[in-house]
């Protein structure tokens, strides 16, 4: 397994309460990486504490490196890029200039008080690829709902993001949409590794390459769709949040 | 008349130049033909207006940053430029290390050792330059490193203006409460003369076209989306591998040095710089003006601030009390029913638009 991050022990507390609590997670190259969960389940907390959004205990590793302590700027140009369960795109700027400023973290003083003259290959490329060729000019807030999440991945894979952290892609996505999504995952996941926060089960099912369950901070199983959907406890915790989501709308 | 097409046209590089050249025509060649020399000083001081207003458009409506306390680098600058014009004079009646008038009636007898390097021009202009800016540098620094933002940051601000004027009005070594006034002469240059004063507002209108320039270049760059993307959604910057506080604290700086050149200005023009001119309430008036024109547009904090200005001279003269409420009422109806300030009229097409499709 080609590992690119290793979360050993993560632990995070909130004034005495545990939303994570001794999570091990490795995130290898080639996969898409599910974590489900009930809600409340720590995904979106273990994903702001990997980032550098919260503070945690425990050892992030990512090609050798401990990226604990470091501020999010620097873990995000270590190649670890996150999406937000709401898009967060630049409303007013165009679908060029979004993926423009992604792709130029790295860019020199001298360069960014110049004028962009040209595009950048790899922008040109990512439009296309995020089946945004058309709208280079468009403001990125006039975009469908589904065009700003694929804008979002676009602007982490042109910033070479190698670690994705993509917090519920899917959405509010139409059907066709969500295909669209699960086929670009698997194909930028070919030399990257994919993690996905995700509520929809058969889009789970259907894409996953691997599956971790999360279940009150604290991983409850993880290993192939078929491993996990098999698991006892799994189906317990799923089952039972659906018979008590069933017994509240009855009473 | 359509804007689409003119604004599309000001976009082009010909359209850039014709833009200067026409502001240029209006500065240098009609508002010198047509004013006489004490309206053409007042448009003078109402350019120094506008030249903290362009700083503040780029602070406040490309970064999102609310400058509540311009005040503080505009007294910067001013007071650093008359500091030295004190000296000169005082140099020019009593010779080298003479004492400047208004000390002597305070009973100064000896020149405070921090004014002494302010005989010097060259050392003067490079501190309104570069002091005012570096206290940018370091203030943006500890304050958007913390991620201050939004009302805190502009309480902020405006309460350090206020307390900048405060301090200035116990340094009677700076003049207290009444100020640095009565200069003689500028760089050599009778103040009394009306070709100088002329002279002065040459140079305030080629500060203003500088500034303005500088601050377009600064929009059309790829630093300017950048400062745009930040203020949008800063979070996204950050976890896109940039520091934020960087994007912000440049902005700022500029802002700043703007304000400090405008002061540096404004002292010749008026010949007074008093904690009155600096404090909160001068600091708010920047703000106007730069709202009601527009702060995300580049010509529109300009436009405005020579409006607000014009209008305050004009009409407060005739009606002194209604002018305030009036002031306070157009505020209020640009900030409700045209937030985007005057030039978002010329706009064709609003800047956001609904999503075609609502999020789940």
């Amino acid at each position: 397994m080609n590992t690119a991050l290793s979360c050993k022990h993560i632990e995070v507390d909130f004034d005495g309460f545990k939303a994570v609590s001794g999570v091990d997670l490795e995130l290898a190259r080639g996969e898409v990486h599910f974590l489900i969960g009930p809600n409340g389940a720590g995904k979106t907390t273990l994903v702001d504490a990997i980032t550098g959004l919260a503070k945690y205990s425990g050892s992030v590793v990512k090609d050798g490196e401990e990226l604990r302590g470091k501020k999010v700027h620097h873990i995000a140009r270590r190649g670890i890029g996150r999406t937000f369960q709401t898009a967060q795109v630049f409303d007013n700027l165009t679908v060029a200039q979004n993926l423009d400023i992604a792709a130029g973290a790295g860019r020199s003083p001298w360069t960014l008080l110049r004028r962009r003259r040209h595009l950048p290959q790899n922008v040109v490329d990512t439009m296309a690829r995020i089946g945004l060729a058309d709208h280079a000019d468009t403001p990125a807030g006039v975009l469908a709902h589904g065009q700003k999440q694929w804008l979002e991945i676009g602007m982490l894979l042109v910033g070479d993001a190698d670690v994705l952290l993509l917090d519920e892609p899917i959405a509010g996505m139409g059907h066709d949409e969500r295909e669209t999504t699960g086929r670009l995952l698997h194909d930028i996941a070919a030399d990257r590794a994919v993690a996905v926060v995700e509520h929809d089960m058969d889009f789970m099912r259907a894409f996953a390459s691997r599956v971790t369950v999360l279940h009150a901070g604290a991983v409850l199983a993880s290993g192939s769709v078929d491993e996990v959907s098999n698991d006892p406890r799994v189906q317990e915790v799923y089952l039972g949040t659906a018979k008590e989501a069933a017994d509240a709308a009855t009473a | 008349m359509s804007p689409a097409p003119v604004r599309m046209f000001l976009k082009t590089r010909l359209g850039t130049w014709t833009g200067f050249g026409a502001a240029a025509i209006v500065l240098f060649g009609l508002a010198p033909l047509l004013l006489s020399g004490f309206r053409l000083g007042l448009l003078a001081q109402f350019i120094c207006y506008a030249i903290v207003a362009v700083g503040i458009g780029l602070a406040w409506g490309r970064g999102g940053m609310l400058t509540l306390g311009q005040g503080v680098f505009f007294g910067m600058g001013a007071y650093l430029m008359a500091m030295h014009l004190k000296m000169a004079d005082a140099e020019f009646r009593n010779g080298p290390g003479a004492v400047p008038d208004f000390m002597e009636l305070a009973g100064i007898r000896e020149l405070p050792a921090y004014w002494a390097p302010f005989s010097s021009p060259a050392f003067t202009i490079a501190m309104i330059l570069l002091l005012p800016t570096a206290f940018a540098v370091l203030l943006g620094l500890a304050v958007f490193k913390r991620r201050v933002k939004g009302a805190y940051f502009a309480i902020l601000s405006q309460a350090l203006a206020g307390a900048f004027a405060i301090l200035l009005i116990g340094q009677q070594s700076l003049g207290g409460f009444n100020g640095l006034s009565r200069f003689q002469y500028f760089f050599g240059f009778t103040l009394a003369d009306p070709v100088n004063q002329q002279m002065l507002y040459f140079i305030a209108a080629g500060v203003l076209l500088a500034v303005v320039a500088i601050a377009l270049q600064l929009r059309r760059s790829r630093y300017g989306e950048l400062l745009v993307a930040v203020r949008d959604a800063e979070e996204r910057v950050r976890f896109l591998g940039y520091d934020a506080a960087n994007v912000k604290v440049v902005a700022y700086a500029v802002a700043a040095l703007f304000a400090s050149v405008a002061g540096a200005v404004f002292v010749p023009v008026v010949g007074i710089i008093s904690p009155a001119s600096i404090g909160i309430v001068p600091s708010i008036m920047f703000i106007l003006g730069v709202a009601i024109g527009g702060r995300a547009s580049l010509v529109g904090p300009v436009v405005g601030a020579l409006a607000v200005a014009w209008a305050q001279t004009a009409l407060s003269e005739q009606f002194p009390s209604a002018w305030t409420y009036a002031q306070g009422l157009l505020f209020i109806a640009i900030i409700a029913l045209l937030p985007g300030g005057i030039a978002s009229v010329f706009k064709r097409f609003p800047t956001k638009r609904t999503p075609v499709e609502a999020a789940a």
